[in-house]
């Protein structure tokens, strides 16, 4: 099918953004990267009768740090991440090995990171991350801005607070430490599906100890989540020696935290080839590997000079 | 709506309706029908362009929001005398093709790549990112994969022969 006949916007500000958007008489959209919007619109599930694209907003695709964050314009690209250099610390390393995982390059040079907050799919490998780092959603509507946390932000499957006539114009991360090691693991049937389920975890140790664990959890429940009693487990855990995440042995703290994970912080919801029991199987070890490399990588940038963190 | 399409370096002056992807308006209204249409669910990736150097799915973009954008279509890849592009010219030697449905969207997210960055061909895990792009149902994908590198691989010699392309 073609998209049903829509009357189209182009604002150059926040302000006519936000204002076309609070025309209350009309069903409107935004377009960003328009990945999903277009595709749903390809299939009618979507029909907007009013189409305002942001993308000649100036200044909406800026990617900053503001003190100890880092702030995302709703226009950065998700090909952007692909470079661990576009943030500073181990908060670029996580992005970058989770932003290979969402579709392929020519949807990444489109789709946005503010996106897929907006978008709010409960596979969405950036809204996990947002969720474990407490990241921060700015929203702009008529009354002007308001920031929502992201705990409070996503209700369900593409459901969120933010409300119809409003713009997300970004959203902030917290810089994360040197003294942090990330990792991010995605499981998935085939190359072009969804993730089945992935992890995003970053453990800061001090003294070989672990001071502080996050964990996300990409598509464990009708939203993303944060493994709150997996990473309490963790606290004063001794990393230990390097394991292989593959062969984890039973006892070992991180199996522990995904056995945790998968029983108590998950709520996953059966999909065809993915019931509940076998997902919960799959955090469980997912949980566990994507620890082994946060820690295997905390290891490798102690070992690096200050301040040369790739 | 009123949009100038710049497609292949020649001015397209038009008037489409917001609803029309790309790649309707560049084969119905530029008659450019090299781009093909597969899924138009942006996943086989048939329908690859450039649009201002970055390889996009002209099915999940509105022509009206690349007005004033220039756009690259496998029409734009060979030289003004018809002399193949090194990309085609691979594809050729490789066997990359079959039956040829996919294959201006390989060209294209291949072609972005390489002007991008025509130190690729040193990566061969990008090259497979590129190839997982797309979706060809003959060759198996090999073959694709061989050709840009070799596309790759004679650029960046050429370039140091002295740059005779």
């Amino acid at each position: 099918m073609k998209p049903a006949a829509f009357d189209y916007v182009v604002p150059r500000t926040v302000p006519e953004a936000v204002a076309a958007l609070g025309d209350a008489g009309r069903k409107a959209q935004v377009l960003a990267g328009g990945q999903s919007l277009i595709l749903e619109m390809h299939l009618q599930r979507i029909r907007p009768e009013l189409v305002v694209d942001i993308n000649r907003i100036a200044g909406l695709d800026r990617l900053s740090v503001e003190g100890d964050t880092l702030r995302v314009g709703a226009l950065v690209r998700h090909s952007v991440f692909e470079s661990a250099q576009s943030a500073p610390g181990p908060l670029g390393a996580l992005f970058a090995r989770a932003v290979v995982n969402i579709a392929h390059p020519p949807i990444r040079s489109r789709g946005t990171m503010v996106g897929s907050f907006a978008w709010a799919h409960p596979a969405s490998e950036w809204c996990a991350i947002g969720t474990a780092l407490d990241a921060d959603i700015e929203v702009h509507g008529l009354e002007g801005k308001r920031v929502v946390a992201a705990r409070d932000y996503f209700h369900g499957p593409y459901r969120t607070a933010r409300r119809p006539q409003e713009l997300i114009t970004a959203v902030r991360f917290p810089l994360l430490g040197d003294d942090t090691g990330v990792g991010f693991i995605e499981h998935r049937r085939t190359h072009f599906c969804f993730a089945q389920v992935a992890v995003a975890a970053a453990l800061t140790v001090r003294d070989g100890v672990i001071g502080e664990a996050r964990i996300g959890l990409v598509n464990c429940a009708d939203r993303p989540l944060r493994a709150g009693a997996a990473e309490r487990a963790l606290i004063g855990v001794e990393v230990g020696p390097p394991v292989d995440g593959h062969r984890l042995p039973d006892g070992h703290p991180f199996a522990h935290a995904g056995r945790i994970a998968a029983t108590q912080d998950a709520a996953p919801l059966a999909e065809p080839f993915a019931d509940v029991e076998y997902k919960r199987h799959a955090i469980a070890v997912l949980v566990g590997r994507t620890l082994c490399q946060a820690a295997n990588d905390q290891r490798s940038r102690l070992a690096q000079p200050k301040g040369d963190h790739k | 709506m009123k949009i100038t399409l710049t497609v292949n370096g020649e001015a397209y002056p038009l008037d489409v309706e917001p609803r029309r992807i790309l790649a309707d308006v560049l084969r119905e209204d530029c008659r450019l029908t090299g781009t093909h249409l597969g899924c138009e669910h942006g996943i086989c990736g048939a329908c690859t362009v450039l649009v201002d150097g970055e390889a996009v799915r002209s099915c999940l973009m509105f022509a009206v929001q690349c007005d004033g954008s220039s756009v690259r279509t496998v029409e734009g890849l060979a030289g003004p005398d018809g002399e193949p592009h090194p990309l085609q010219r691979a594809f050729s030697a490789e066997h990359a093709l079959q039956c040829g449905f996919c294959t201006p969207g390989f060209l294209m997210v291949a072609a972005g790549a390489l002007e991008a960055d025509p130190a690729i061909g040193d990566s061969p895990e990008r090259v497979d990112g590129l190839v997982g792009s797309n979706i060809c149902r003959c060759t198996g994908y090999e073959p694709i994969r061989r050709a840009i590198l070799r596309a790759a691989r004679e650029q960046t010699e050429g370039e140091r022969d002295g740059g005779n392309r």
